[in-house]
């Protein structure tokens, strides 16, 4: 990279808000210099770990003998329950209900119960296979379908969400149904998998390289696991191979025993697991059965709705608390439900603990609201798209949630209409008729489904931010924040709010990696929130400078404030222009703190969790998608013929990056509803655990034309950044119109009459069932 | 036999570099000693068994005398293949002056990449096919790409790069194309004729001289593990953890690799990979085009061979059943002594193949169809692409003159512990017209010829059904019915 001289004639800076920048590693990724923790130089002596793994579903250890382990080449240490120092519990949410390592007792397939620290990795893996376990089994259960929700087992508190009486107007409407379905979960498949390297420090100190979406989190669960105070452990994160939730709660286990055996031996310690490993034994995106009932009149007009959805949480909490609580708030996705009434159960199962995964609940949520418009649609016989229309929320009225939330700012009608027009839904769903009517084989499918997703973290606290911003005498800046980076282009979304902010070219502001020790106390990079609550941060720090910066400027030259003015690299004081680096020297020189830390807390939410009610979204954020499908009927096999999307970011940032989040989160929606399946065998094993046997999309399986266009004409309705809105989660659900599509090719070979009751993920074997269901169904 | 010469290290070129390691174990793979000796970190593990291609590298070899370069999982390939190669990284690219090379420019300003771990493989697969194919189809760049999974992008970003690589440099005048002829001279100077030979005992690892030095070897040492393309030994080590010592390396073996039509008879040396094969069998068998379109991924079919496939005796391999269905005879070899079996009878049971101590596939004889026959093949899986087979069909018809059948072979992998015929089907078919009524009354014969499993790929009710449905696809498409009879990703709506 060629050194920088700022333009100081320039009408505009280089890479400020709302401009298209690259990603500001893409020149490492793509030349293999980006470096990953993975890549990091190891210092002389490192360690490696590895975990050994359950071969248990349920049970208690009778025996567990590791001497031939111990002897194993290479092996330094076997770590068990007793050698954690401190507390042996990495639960988030502090219900004490997770083990670093299991004691005595194991409570699914995979779970880790002892750790091999050795010279080389490789002698580590080797030596966890010589371990001698006994088991005596336990009665287990795997699989949801099999529990009743409100009987069985909970690993946390349900939610209860009501408004108007459900049960009274179901029963007073003209027409009504019940129905169940199912909704698998989905394995986050980050191409870079969990890692923790920690380096010991003086005393007590450890730092630690972990690949996690939640710094401050590894920092505490560190803490906890040794012992020791909060501020004797460092965490640091430059980037992640992706993140998409499994790297919010799930890299502390990695950090805590790589803490522990740091500590012990003095040496650095790196525990890299293998894929297989990473998939048995960390959480994935929950399953749910949502048995739904709902009521209505001829016209599809929905007058009352109640809905289970319960969860395959595994065996501990972790986030389920708030995953099935997310559920609930978008049970409603952009439907006014006149009288609701919707319950979780966060069942417990001998499963590995579920865990965050982009949407967070909220798109299984919707899938289960989908599904009974596409019931009503049927049951009425309309085009589901007729009834969707039919129920959105209103804009002055019906536009309650049922969380007692008013929606302010839906703009789903205009969305809607407009990608109607632009796919051309009405023609092609007269040539698909037509299509339909004359192949024997192959039948075609088209469905347009909304999307609205609510804003900030339920739980209310976690909506806060810091950062760090440093100005050096040279002009230049270094920009530190809560937020991590995991490809979604943070950080270089922060970078050019602070750009902006003082009106100096993008590549004078220097990224730096996120650290405990930086901005303390911060929140996961989660909730789709990296951007707002971050941006705003830094914002916050750069505007706290600039402050000071406009006060010397103003004393210094004897004018007014108001006529100090941050041009693009140089700064207007009365008549005559600095440079923004000459100004800076000559505050510094004047003994001008230059350096300042920003926060940021969101504005007017609240949740009352007991009553059910509060606004627990600062804002929504809204798209569409319409997808079509061809389906073999003899086989189920399928394929994507066309995608149109329109998707809303309010004022964006950086379009480009927010192009990606919205192709890559429709792609990996669409796996999740199509050829993503989770699968346990009767013993209780994932056996979905590699590449080879989970399929996520790849490049032949977008569809073959992809529209994707984002709304150029919304803006935030609440003063978030530069009225951006966020874009992680929300394009995620877009997926949906796929499996509405296959549902409704699948629904042609019984003439549009039957609902085609098509759970997820359709697989080929799904969709082909179905087909059999509807032929065998078929009115004569 | 003339008595070969030993040599006692692996040698070949590493980007620039010439590389002879004197000491490697047989299980030692490329992704490690790049990252972990060579500290050569832009090649990332995403899997380990060849499944997401973040550790793609390209490896250039002389084949048939010609240099070639292709994409290869580096983190199942093992440094014992790797004599008289040239190993290409990322770090190798390199464009004009201070710039990124094409491929990578093409990348950074299309935002192809997000988190940025997969992209140093989709960059090396991407240059491979930009090498070949400087202005390639959506297909051609989806196909190269099938060996690729990227989390972040959708990869619609990425299929927009690498549409317009070619603006940003001529593939002709790229250095590795400049430097053809010195290195295709140098990998010609490392084929010396010799045997390699690494290490004793369980560590002992050798690459044999050529096909004939292969056949004392393994008469006097029957029990070592033959490797060749490693898409599946390379999970033995990667993620059983097993000893493979000793091991012989056959990839690319003089005597191994010729693929050759005699009398309509193919004849496919055991140590042809699906790519090389690809250009004859899609030529002279069209229908098994497609199929091998979806074996694996590029790296996957750039190292696995059609040898390997069926050695290895696994009821899911692709090939066998269309061979089978074809009729196809395997040649079995130990020291001088050769025996040519009916491929099917090579599959005994589940893990049970008649190889005798000391034997090892040579090659595999397929007869091409008569004019008048109809061969098709259908795969099923979960995923369309890269995906192993939840179960696959394959069907060789002959009509009579009167449009009875006269001779059908039905072969099915994913149905049975082996690869296996449908003879009762077969046998309510022959003789009968061939109609709809015909095919629907054999459809019912399935569930005497199959038993299938319950597995993570699909249901025994999934496969049996679809299993069936498809001699009725077979049946529309031999018709020729206009109408779609299967699903495409060929042409849009």
């Amino acid at each position: 990279m060629t050194k920088h001289v700022p333009n100081l004639k320039a009408q505009k800076i280089q890479g400020g808000v709302a401009s298209d920048q690259r990603h500001d590693s893409a020149h490492k990724h793509v030349s293999g210099t980006a470096v990953y923790i993975d890549d990091m130089p190891e210092p002389a002596g490192t360690l490696h770990g590895c975990l050994g793994l359950s071969a248990a579903t349920h049970a208690t250890i009778t025996r567990m003998d590791l001497s031939a382990v111990r002897a194993a080449p290479g092996v330094v240490d076997v770590l068990t329950a007793k050698d954690v120092p401190g507390e042996n519990d990495i639960s988030p949410t502090g219900r004490h209900d997770e083990p670093v390592l299991a004691d005595g007792k194991v409570e699914f397939y995979g779970q880790p119960i002892f750790c091999v620290i050795a010279e080389t990795r490789e002698q580590a893996r080797r030596a966890t296979r010589l371990a001698k376990v006994e088991y005596k089994q336990l009665p287990f259960v795997t699989d949801i379908g099999e529990l009743n929700p409100r009987k069985d087992k909970l690993v946390t508190p349900p939610l209860t969400l009501k408004r108007g009486d459900a049960e009274a107007a179901i029963k007073a409407a003209p027409r009504k149904l019940k129905g169940k379905m199912r909704v698998g979960g989905q394995e986050h498949f980050y191409l870079e998998g969990h890692i923790a390297m920690a380096v010991p420090g003086e005393d007590e100190d450890v730092t630690i390289y972990s690949s996690t979406q939640h710094p401050s989190e590894v920092q505490h669960m560190v803490s906890h696991a040794l012992g020791v105070p909060s501020n004797a452990i460092t965490v640091e994160i430059r980037r992640m191979g992706g993140g998409f939730g499994g790297k919010e709660t799930q890299g502390n286990q990695f950090a805590a025993l790589a803490a522990i055996a740091a500590k012990r031996h003095h040496r650095a310690v790196k525990i890299r697991p293998d894929r297989d490993d990473d998939m048995t034994a960390t959480g994935k995106r929950h399953d749910f059965v949502v048995d739904y009932e709902v009521g209505f009149d001829d016209d599809g007009n929905i007058l009352g709705v109640d809905f289970m959805f319960a969860a395959r949480c595994g065996f501990s909490s972790d986030l389920s608390g708030p995953v099935t609580d997310r559920a609930l708030f978008h049970c409603d996705n952009t439907y006014f439900w006149p009288a609701v009434h919707a319950q979780s159960a966060p069942l417990y199962t001998n499963t590995v603990s579920n865990t965050a995964f982009r949407g967070f609940g909220g798109p299984q949520g919707m899938v289960g609201a989908e599904r009974v418009i596409d019931e009503v649609a049927f049951a009425v016989g309309k085009d589901p798209l007729e009834i969707r229309k039919k129920n959105f929320y209103g804009t002055s009225d019906r536009n309650v949630t049922p969380y007692h939330q008013t929606v302010e700012d839906n703009i789903i009608h205009r969305i809607i209409a407009e990608l109607e027009a632009s796919s051309n839904y009405e023609r092609r769903r007269r040539e698909i008729r037509a299509f339909n009517a004359n192949s024997r084989f192959i039948k075609r499918g088209l469905a347009l489904t909304p999307v609205k997703f609510g804003i900030s973290f339920t739980a209310t606290h976690y909506n806060q931010a810091g950062a760090l911003v440093h100005v050096y005498t040279d002009g230049s800046v270094h920009l530190n924040h809560g937020g991590t980076e995991m490809g979604q282009g943070l950080y270089l979304k922060v970078a050019q709010v602070v750009a902006e902010e003082f009106q100096i070219d993008l590549d004078q502001v220097k990224i730096t990696a996120t650290t405990t020790g930086k901005v303390p106390n911060t929140s996961a990079t989660a909730a789709s929130s990296g951007s707002d609550l971050n941006g705003m941060a830094a914002q916050n720090g750069a505007r706290q400078i600039k402050d000071r910066l406009t006060n010397f400027a103003a004393e210094k030259y004897q004018v007014p404030r108001d006529q100090v003015l941050f041009l693009p690299n140089r700064v207007r004081i009365g008549n005559q222009e600095i440079a923004f680096a000459d100004l800076v020297k000559q505050a510094y020189m004047a003994r001008i703190q230059l350096s300042a830390a920003g926060f940021y807390k969101t504005p007017k939410i609240h949740w009352n969790r007991d009553k059910g009610e509060g606004r627990p979204f600062y804002y929504f954020a809204y798209g569409a998608s319409c997808s079509e499908v061809s389906v073999d009927t003899l086989t189920g096999e399928y394929v994507v013929e066309r995608t149109d999307i329109l998707h809303e970011t309010g004022r964006s940032l950086n379009r480009a990056i927010d192009l990606g989040q919205i192709e890559g989160g429709f792609i990996q929606g669409m796996g999740w509803l199509t050829t993503e399946e989770l699968w346990w065998d009767e013993k209780g094993r994932l056996r979905t655990h590699a590449p080879s046997t989970y399929k996520i999309p790849l490049a032949s399986d977008r569809p073959k034309i992809f529209n994707v266009t984002l709304a150029d004409w919304p803006e935030a309705h609440e003063p978030t950044v530069h009225r951006s809105k966020a874009v992680g989660e929300p394009p995620f659900p877009l997926g949906m119109s796929v499996l509405h599509a296959l549902s409704d090719a699948v629904a042609s070979v019984a003439d549009h009459r039957i609902c085609p009751r098509l759970d997820a993920p359709a697989t080929p074997e799904r969709v082909l069932m179905a087909i059999e269901r509807l032929r065998a169904a078929r009115p004569a | 036999m003339a008595k070969v010469k030993t040599r006692n290290e692996i040698r070949f070129i590493l980007n620039g570099e010439d590389i002879a390691l004197a000491d490697v174990a047989p299980d030692a793979t490329l992704l490690d000693w790049l990252r972990l000796d060579r500290t050569l970190r832009g090649t990332k593990e995403g899997c380990a068994e060849g499944d997401c291609g973040a550790c793609t590298v390209l490896v250039g070899r002389l084949s048939a005398g010609r240099l070639v370069y292709e994409s290869v999982n580096a983190c199942i390939r093992f440094l014992g293949s790797l004599d008289a190669t040239h190993v290409v990284t990322v770090e190798h690219l390199r464009g004009t002056g201070e710039n990124l090379h094409p491929v990578q420019r093409a990348m950074v300003d299309f935002h192809g990449s997000q988190c940025g771990f997969c992209t140093p493989g989709f960059v090396m697969s991407l240059y491979a096919l930009w090498m070949r194919s400087p202005d390639p189809s959506d297909a051609a760049i989806e196909k190269a790409l099938q060996g690729n999974l990227c989390r972040c992008t959708g990869y619609e970003a990425i299929m927009r790069a690498a549409r317009a690589i070619s603006r940003y440099g001529k593939a002709a005048k790229d250095p590795l194309a400049a430097e053809r002829k010195s290195i295709t001279a140098r990998l010609a100077a490392l084929k010396d004729g010799a045997r390699v030979e690494i290490g004793a005992g369980k560590a002992r690892l050798i690459v044999p001289a050529d096909a004939d030095d292969l056949a004392k070897l393994l008469d006097k040492e029957p029990g070592a593990t033959l490797v060749a393309g490693s898409t599946d030994v390379g999970l033995w080590v990667t993620k059983h953890m097993r000893d493979i010592g000793p091991a012989v390396f056959i990839g690319n073996l003089d005597g191994l690799c010729t693929i050759s039509e005699d009398k309509g008879v193919i004849s496919i040396g055991a140590g042809i990979t699906y790519s090389e094969a690809f250009a004859t069998l899609s030529k002279r068998l069209p229908a098994l085009g497609p199929l091998f379109d979806r074996i694996g991924g590029e790296q996957v079919r750039n190292m696995g061979t059609i040898g390997g496939n069926i050695a290895n005796g696994s009821p899911i391999g692709d090939t066998p059943p269309p061979l089978i269905a074809l009729g196809a005879r395997l040649t079995l070899r130990r020291g001088g002594k050769r025996r040519t079996i009916p491929l099917e009878d090579f599959f005994v049971a589940y893990g049970k193949q008649d190889r005798r101590p000391g034997e090892f596939v040579e090659a595999v004889h397929v007869p091409v169809p008569a004019k008048a026959a109809k061969f098709a093949v259908y795969k099923i899986t979960k995923r369309r692409d890269e995906d192993i087979t939840a179960a696959l069909g394959a069907f060789h018809l002959t009509l009579a003159r009167n449009g009875t059948v006269a001779d059908i072979r039905i072969a099915y992998g994913g149905m049975a512990a082996t690869p296996k015929r449908a003879f009762a089907v077969e046998k309510a078919l022959l003789g009968k017209p061939w109609t709809e009524e015909t095919v629907e009354a054999a459809m019912a014969e399935y569930a005497s010829d199959f038993t299938p499993l319950t597995d993570m790929r699909a249901s025994a009710e999934y496969r049996a059904l679809a299993g069936k449905n498809l001699l009725l696809r077979f049946y529309i498409e031999t018709m020729g019915t206009k109408a779609p009879f299967q699903v495409s990703r060929d042409e849009a709506a």
